[in-house]
Formats: structure tokens, sequence, C-alpha cells
């Protein structure tokens, strides 16, 4: 017998190689290398989480019950699959198109981005997992206990309530360290997809060999099997037409509405061609882990000590047959099952409750909502690791409070009629613009309240929470009301009765409630872009006029995708609109575009509430209305070429007018260089003409002498700098500079310069914020001339910060072979007509004897930069004066370096 | 519907993969007759023992199944650039 010890080794072992997978396919994701990391057979394995402990185990406990009843919960999901051309391709198109971060997403982003229906969503997905994850924790318990029972020498087990404690435990820290480390724009796992595709092998391996291994090594081949199989319990098969039906419709409605199926299907799909693959690959990976089902549970029932429990057959079989190894890897398949679903399911009902119930509440308690600065993505973050806790806690709870005694296969039913309700609002929002949110928000309520009613609560048993006369009698006398015999219909098997029941009346009151009632135009706009999402004519906006200012905009954005992410996104929008900086203009187009980027973070109704802060009163205007009853398509689509080429047009017009611009400013500014450079050298000339003509006079006090040639001297000394900086300048910018190319720590470099620039304005006191440990990276690169620059821009802060207490934030980060370095004061900033101008020679925003240099100082800067390679830009938007230095940690080329 | 203009052999070919993707939306369907059909059987009230001939029928269909899925998501993949017109008339 194994001892115990060394099963929780293996598990730990196993446990441990999952981290090391993730971390892996964590860390080579991030290095952009993602190749077969989103390949479709790890999509499809990744799919796998639909067979959970409850496949595994519980599949051939439900055979040795019910026959070939078992295979239903696999029908369903294959005709799911195999029709993936009408219903899934069109879930992930939307999914897709509108960046949807779970099921509850998906149905509040339909009906006009309502967060009531996000919020009824997540409680009918919590509600109705509690049990399923439950059921996981008593599979590995229960599967601990049988190699427990056998031991000869007796170690006791750890009664079960600690076992599945420590389980539970254990999921939720691996689920907050792979599923929560980064808020991801776009909701991906890659460490934890890996993982459990890894996952999906081991058990179906263990599956296959324990069958293969039952049929050829404990039974006599296929022959002997088929009369094992007719010579059992099961022989006959009890085909009942009804529950057959129900449950193959069930199993196929459960595996597009079970949260964490979507979160897999849906929103980890990174190519709409995986499913293709997946349409007849996970069809197969269902047969194969359902084909040795009945094969296992016949020799189970023939082999094994009648009273055996047949929903560990998987476990039993190879261990009374003293297959010691074969046990453990079977072992370590349910185990396998069981985490994966637990770990996945955990992370899709954390996002929901997180961008469903805990952001919009903390928005709206918080004066000033989305507006006053904050941290959104901290609290995001935290709020999905204390619900990750939070939902495992649950399933431990109910776990311990069910005692865990019942069938396995009852508990899972259960689970996927509740998630079931959900089917008709998400079947009807994607195939039919005429549903509303009223409808779908009735629906799901009756649906989910009948649920509870008919078959959650009597599920706990009479007696349990429900009490035996009102099951027997119904509440109050009313017969006609008793939970499983709803308006006097008896004899049903009560699954069934409760799923019959919900979803006639859930889907009943969804179709009547929408007929009914208006929908808002929102609402008419998303439901038309979830309808026809196959027309690739620009969907409707949501938003006509632009109307909030791009800083603001970055600063919200900043706060949700984080610092560098908002960055990113904003500069990339700009150069797609022409523009050269940070900011691109507030057109509809691009506040519809951020509004999906921060809809993949948050959630669509949060993303839809923030930006509306912004936009007042900009939402939907007639013409959209117009568009969107408009049934004219090919008008759409011309006017959408149109739009297209005007578009063009006036991207270039945009660039056209800002060269315009930018020359006349030049223009204005050659003037100004001339005169100034004449005012800058003629005041020292001046002041030298004027004391040597005094010094001339041969009757002048000594000491008079000596401090008249001291400031004819100084005067010089300005002078030459003056004519030094010029002529650096003019070097550089004609590229003829002689690079001194070294190695160097970028830390150094940066307390060179912060020494070097502590006497500028000596008298103030200076706070500067460093990270230290990120500063140390290796650069390679002209380091004098870095420090040049970094000394500029420090003592430029240290000048013109006109903070109280100055500070100065200095960050460094490195991506790919780029490193970026920002400086951030808390002063003022500069003003947004002035940002592009500071570049310019003799640009200085105040006057000339207060800054006492000739304002070339950032045009240095920037010819450097060109020559290193690299790029200084000023960065809007983080509350003072910012400037981003960013260049390559190595010369690109050796050529380009010495040239 | 393709102008006459256009040569016969690429208007059968646009032909074909229409009526592939038809199969594919049709698929489903046999799927659902194929796995309810053992009720007509009714196993319940035949005397004889019918479970292994139920497995190997289930499992045959079942592998039927994944094959003509496997063919058909081959034929509507492989041509992405009649996607784009072909894709619109389902929308609706």
């Amino acid at each position: 017998m194994i001892p115990f010890n060394i099963l929780v080794a293996v598990c730990l072992i196993y446990v441990i190689l999952l981290f090391v997978i993730a971390f892996a396919a964590e860390r080579r994701a991030r290095l952009g290398r993602v190749g077969w990391l989103r390949s479709p057979m790890v999509y499809t394995l990744s799919l796998s989480i639909y067979c959970t402990a409850w496949t595994f185990y519980g599949a051939v406990g439900y055979a040795a019950r019910s026959g070939l009843e078992f295979a239903t919960i696999y029908l369903g999901p294959t005709i799911v699959f195999i029709g993936w051309w009408v219903v899934l391709r069109k879930l992930v198109r939307i999914g897709r198109a509108q960046r949807v971060t779970s099921i509850a997403d998906l149905i509040s982003s339909r009906f006009g981005k309502s967060n009531l229906l996000g919020v009824v969503v997540t409680v009918i997905a919590v509600v109705a997992a509690t049990p399923y994850i439950a059921l996981q924790l008593q599979s590995v318990t229960l599967s601990f206990g049988v190699f427990a029972s056998g031991a000869p020498e007796g170690w006791a087990l750890p009664e079960g309530n600690g076992t599945a404690l420590w389980v539970a435990g254990g999921l939720a820290v691996f689920t907050i360290l792979f599923g929560t480390r980064n808020l991801d724009a776009n909701e991906r796992h890659h460490g934890v997809v890996m993982a459990i595709a890894v996952e999906a092998v081991v058990k179906l391996l263990a599956l296959l060999i324990v069958g293969v291994y039952a049929v050829w090594g404990v039974a006599d081949g296929i022959g002997d099997v088929a009369a094992r199989i007719a010579a059992s319990p099961i022989a006959d098969w009890p085909l009942q037409p009804g529950r057959w039906i129900g449950l193959t419709f069930l199993a196929g409605a459960a595996v597009l509405t079970l949260p964490r199926m979507f979160q897999v299907m849906v929103v980890e799909n990174a190519d709409e061609r995986h499913l293709a693959t997946a349409s007849w690959a996970f069809p197969l990976y269902l047969m194969l882990m359902s084909l040795f089902v009945v094969p296992i549970a016949v020799i189970g029932l023939s082999v094994l000590p009648e009273g055996s429990n047949p929903d560990l057959f998987v476990l039993t079989l190879p261990l009374a047959a003293g297959q010691e190894k074969l046990a453990t890897l079977a072992f370590l398949g349910g185990f396998s099952s069981a985490t994966s679903m637990v770990i996945v399911a955990a992370i899709a009902l954390a996002t929901m409750v997180s961008n469903h119930v805990v952001t919009p509440l903390w928005l709206s308690l918080r004066q000033g909502g989305a507006r006053a600065p904050g941290d959104v993505r901290g609290l995001v973050l935290m709020s999905r690791r204390l619900s990750i806790a939070g939902i495992l806690a649950l399933g431990y709870a109910y776990y311990s409070l069910s005692g865990g005694s019942a069938a396995l296969a009852a508990i899972g039913l259960i689970s996927f009629a509740g998630v079931a309700q959900i089917l008709p609002v998400m079947l009807g929002g994607i195939f039919w613009r005429g549903a509303t949110g009223r409808g779908a928000a009735l629906g799901l309520t009756v649906g989910f309240v009948v649920w509870i009613y008919t078959l959650y609560l009597p599920s706990f048993g009479p007696g349990g929470l429900l009490s035996g006369a009102l099951l027997d009698r119904g509440p109050f006398g009313f017969g006609w009301l008793r939970p499983q015999a709803l308006f006097g219909i008896e004899g049903l098997d009560p699954l069934l009765h409760a799923v019959f029941w919900s979803l006639s009346l859930n889907t009943f009151t969804f179709v009547f409630v929408s007929l009914l009632s208006f929908p808002n135009p929102l609402e008419r706009m998303q439901g038309l872009a979830f309808v026809n999402v196959y027309d690739h004519g620009p969907g409707p906006r949501g938003w006509s006029r632009g109307g909030a200012e791009a800083e603001d905009l970055l600063i919200m954005a900043q706060g949700i995708l984080g610092a560098a992410e908002a960055q990113e996104f904003f500069q990339a929008e700009a150069a797609a609109q022409g523009k050269a900086d940070f900011l691109p203009e507030t057109t509809p187009d691009f506040i519809d575009k951020l509004e999906r980027r921060l809809a993949g973070a948050v959630g669509a109704a949060t993303a839809h509430a923030m930006i509306a802060q912004f936009a007042v009163g900009a939402a939907v205007s007639a013409q959209d209305l117009m568009a969107v009853a408009s049934e004219a398509q090919q008008i759409l689509e011309y006017s959408a070429q149109l739009e297209a080429k005007s578009e063009e047009v006036a991207r270039t017009a945009r660039q056209l007018s800002e060269a315009n611009e930018k020359l006349r400013d030049l223009s204005v500014q050659k003037d100004a260089f001339l005169s100034q450079i004449s005012h800058e050298l003629r005041t020292p000339m001046t002041s030298i003409r004027a004391f040597s003509e005094i010094l001339m006079d041969p009757d002048l006090p000594g000491e008079m002498q000596q401090k008249y040639a001291e400031i004819i001297h100084e005067e010089t000394i300005r002078l030459t700098r003056l004519l030094d900086d010029l002529l650096d300048l003019s070097v550089l910018e004609n590229r003829k500079v002689q690079l001194n190319i070294k190695v160097a720590n970028l830390h150094d470099l940066l307390d060179r310069a912060v020494q070097a620039a502590s006497n500028t304005r000596p008298e103030r006191t200076f706070t500067y914020h460093r990270d230290l440990p990120t500063e140390h990276i290796p650069i390679i690169t002209d380091t004098d001339r870095l420090v040049q620059v970094f000394i500029n821009l420090i003592s430029n802060a240290r000048k013109y910060c006109d903070a109280e207490r100055p500070e100065l934030t200095i960050l460094v980060r490195k991506r790919g072979g780029r490193i970026t370095v920002d400086f951030i004061d808390n002063g003022s900033g500069i003003p947004k007509t002035a940002q592009r101008l500071i570049f310019e020679k003799f640009a200085r925003l105040t006057d000339t004897q207060r800054a006492g240099g000739a304002g070339l100082g950032l045009a240095i800067c920037r010819e450097i930069m060109v020559n290193l390679g690299g790029t200084i830009s000023y960065l809007p938007g983080q509350g003072g004066a910012a400037f981003r230095v960013a260049l390559p940690s190595r010369p690109e080329s050796r050529k380009e370096a010495e040239g | 519907m393709r102008s006459p203009r256009q040569p016969p052999f690429l208007a059968r070919k646009t032909y074909r993969r229409r009526r592939m993707m038809d199969a594919a939306r049709l698929l489903p369907l046999l799927g659902i007759f194929l796995f309810l059909l053992p009720i007509l059987w009714q196993p319940r009230l035949t005397p004889e023992p019918d479970t292994v001939h139920g497995v190997v029928y289930l499992f045959g269909a079942w592998t039927v199944l994944v094959i003509a899925a496997r063919v058909l998501a081959r034929i509507v993949m492989t041509e992405p650039d009649e996607g784009g017109p072909d894709d619109r008339d389902e929308a609706g």
C-alpha cells in the first residue's frame, strides 16, 4: 500500500510541475513568443475542463447505476461543438469584437451595458457553481480516503474536512498566483491555459490506461467485456426517453453557459480558427474519455466486492489488483480533473464578482466617481483575489454542510440546471434584435427562483432547507405549489420537472416581456452590434461626439490599465491619427476604442459608466438612432466606405496642417532665434566693452581694476558657454558627433546625474523618488552624453518645479530591447500649447534671468537622444511636468553607432 | 447569385463552398437525429439485453460525427478569401 506521505508528496510534485509549466508559459508570453502556447490543440485541450472529477470518477459510478445514460452528459456538448458554425462561432466573434470578459459581461453588454443584468447573472453563476466546487473537493477527499482505508498498517487519514480544507486552500493560492497576476486588457491567462492543457492530457491518459488495463489486464479482451456486460446488472438499457432527451439538452446548454467553459471557449480564445479544430477534436476528446467508462463499470461490478462505491471504481479496480503505480496514476488523473476545474471556475467567477459587483459599488460609493484619480487597477486585482478566496470558501462550506454524501452525478446536474437558466437570454441576445434588457432580467429571475425552489432547496433532502411537510403538501397547503410537482403535475423525474418548468417559465417571461417593452437607445445599438456581428462595416458607435479632454481620459485609463499600457495605447492611437505626441484627438472612434479596451479589464458596464463621466451628454444622437433603425444596409456600407476615405483625407489634412503650423512656428522661431542670439551675444559684449573702457582709465584704483576684470572674465565665460552650446547643437544636428560607446549600469548613470544636478538651486530641498532595484540595468551607449541629458532634465526640474515641496520621481522600465526613463515632478506641468515647443531652440517658458540659461538645454537633449538612437518626449497626464527618455539598451548596429 | 460573365468553374467552387457551410449548419441536426434514434428502439421494452449494442451504436455514431465535423471544418476554413460576402447572408 502506498503510504500517505508518498501520496501527498506525489500531489505536491505534480502541483509544483504545474507551477513550473504555468510560469514558463507566462514568461514565454511576456517575451512575445506566444507561438504554440496559442495553438488549436492547446485551445481544444483547455476546453477539457468540461470533464471534471465528476467525469473522471462520477461517469463510471453513473454507468454502474444507470447504464448508458451517463453518455448524455457528453453527447450534448458533442452536438454543440459539431454545430460550431451556428452558435459558437458567433459567440466567439462577439466575444472578440466586444472584448467580453465573462458570461455576465456578455449578457450585460448585449442589453445596453446594464449592470443589473451583470449582477443577476453573477449571482446565478456563483450559486450554481458552489455545489460543483464542493463536488470537486469531495472527490479529491474521497480518493484520498480510498488509499487510507485499505492501508494495512493503518495510517490514519486526517479526517475528510481537513483534507478538503487543505485542497481548497492550495487551489486558492495557485489560482490567485496565476489568475490575478495582471489585469490583462483582454483577460487572457497564458500560464493557466497551458497548465490546464497539460492536466487535460494527464487525465485522459490516466483514464485510458486504467481502461486498457481493465479490458486487457483484468478481463480477457473485448469479447470477454461484451460477455460481462451482457451478464451484468446493467445488461439491459433502461432508456427513459424523457431523461435521455432532457439530459442531452441540459449538457448542451451547460457547455455554452457554464462560466468556466465560457472563459476558456470565448474569453481565452486567441483565434477564431481554433474553433474549427475544436469542433471535431473536442468531441473526439469527450468520446475517448467515455470510451472505457462502461467496461470499467462492468468489470468493477463483477470483480470488486458488493457494496463498493462505484464512484471510485477507477481507483479501487487497480488497487484491488495490487497495481499501485496504476492506482497512483488514476489518483493523479482525478486530482488534475478536480484542480483544473476549480482553478478556471474560480477565475471566471472572480472576474464576474469583481467587475459587476465590487468595482461598480466602489465607484458609486467613492466621491467624485471615476474622475478622482486613483488606482482602480489595484482595487480590481485585490477584489479578484478576495473573490477567489471567497468562492473556494463557499465551496468548502457547502461541502462540509452537505456532508458530501450524495452521489456525484446528482450534484453536478443541479449545477447544470442552474447555469442553463442563462441559455434563453444568451441565445435570444445573439439572434434576436427584439430581445430587451427588461425581458432578460425578468426571465433570468423567474428561471433562477423556480430552479432554487424546485431543485436546489429540495436537494438538501426533506427536513434540510425545506421541511418534509412543505415538500409533500406545498407551502400553506397549496398543493399545486409543491416544489416537485408544480401545477399538480406529478410523476415526473424531479430533475426533469425542475428543468422543464424553470426553463419554460424563464423563456416565456423573457419573450413576453421583450415583446411588450421598449429598449433604450444603447440597448438597440448593442443588439444590432451583437446580432449582426458578421457585418464588417464599422458598428454603430456609442459616442457621437467626443467632448472629453484627452488628458483626463489618459489619467483615468492609467488608473485601470496601468501607466505603461495606457500610454502605449494612447500613443498608438495618436500615431494612427497622424499625430506625433501622446494625446490623440478625442474622436468618437477613439472614445469607442478606449471604452472597449477598458471593458476588457473591468467589463462593459463599468467601462461605459466611467467614460460617460467624461463625455456627458455626448452619447447616442438622433442620427445614430436613424442609422440603427435603417434597414438599408447597403447605404450604410457605402457610407462606411466614404467615411473611411474621408477619414483618410482628414488624416492627411491633419498631418498637413500640423506640419504647416509647425513650419510657421519654426519660421517665427527662426526670426526669434536670430534676434535672441544677437541679444544673447550683445549683452555680454556690451558689458565687456563698457568695463574694458573703464579699465583703460589709468587712474582706476587697484581693487576696482580687479573687480571689473572679474566681470569681464565672467561675461567671456558666459559667451564661451553659449558658443559651445551652439557648436554642440550644430554638431549634433549634423550627425557629425563621435559617440564614445561604453558599458555602464543605468543606476550609476542616474546617480551621477543626480549628484551633478544638485548644485542647481542648491538652497531648495528636493525629494527624489527612485525604485533602486529596477534601475540596475546594463546599458551600452555613450554614457557621458546620456548623463548630460539626465542632468539637464533633473536640473530643469530643480529650476522650474513650482511645488512647495518639490519632488521628482524617476521611473525606469525595460521593454524588449528598449529602456525608458521617466522624470516626473510634482509641479504644475507645462501648458498644452507649450508642450510642442519646449524642444525647440531658445524656447524658454519663463524669463531668461530666472532660468539663467540660453534655452538650448532641451534642444540639445533631443539631438543627443536622436544620436543615441532614442527619443525624448513630453509625457502628459502625469500630474506634473514629465519627460520620457527612451533608448535602445545597446546600439542598434555597430555602423549606426559609429556614424 | 453570381454574374453570368464569371467563368463557370469559379461560380461552381463558391457554390460548393456555400453548400458545405449549409452542411456545417445542418450537422448538429444529424447529431441530434443519431443520438435520439435509440429512443425509437425502446430498449426498455424489448426482452433481450441491449447495452452492448447500445455501446457499439453510440460510439459508432460518435465516430461518424467526429469525422464529418473534421472534413467540414477543413473545407469551410480553407478558403478564407471568400469569407467576406458569404458571411453576410446569414447575419440577418
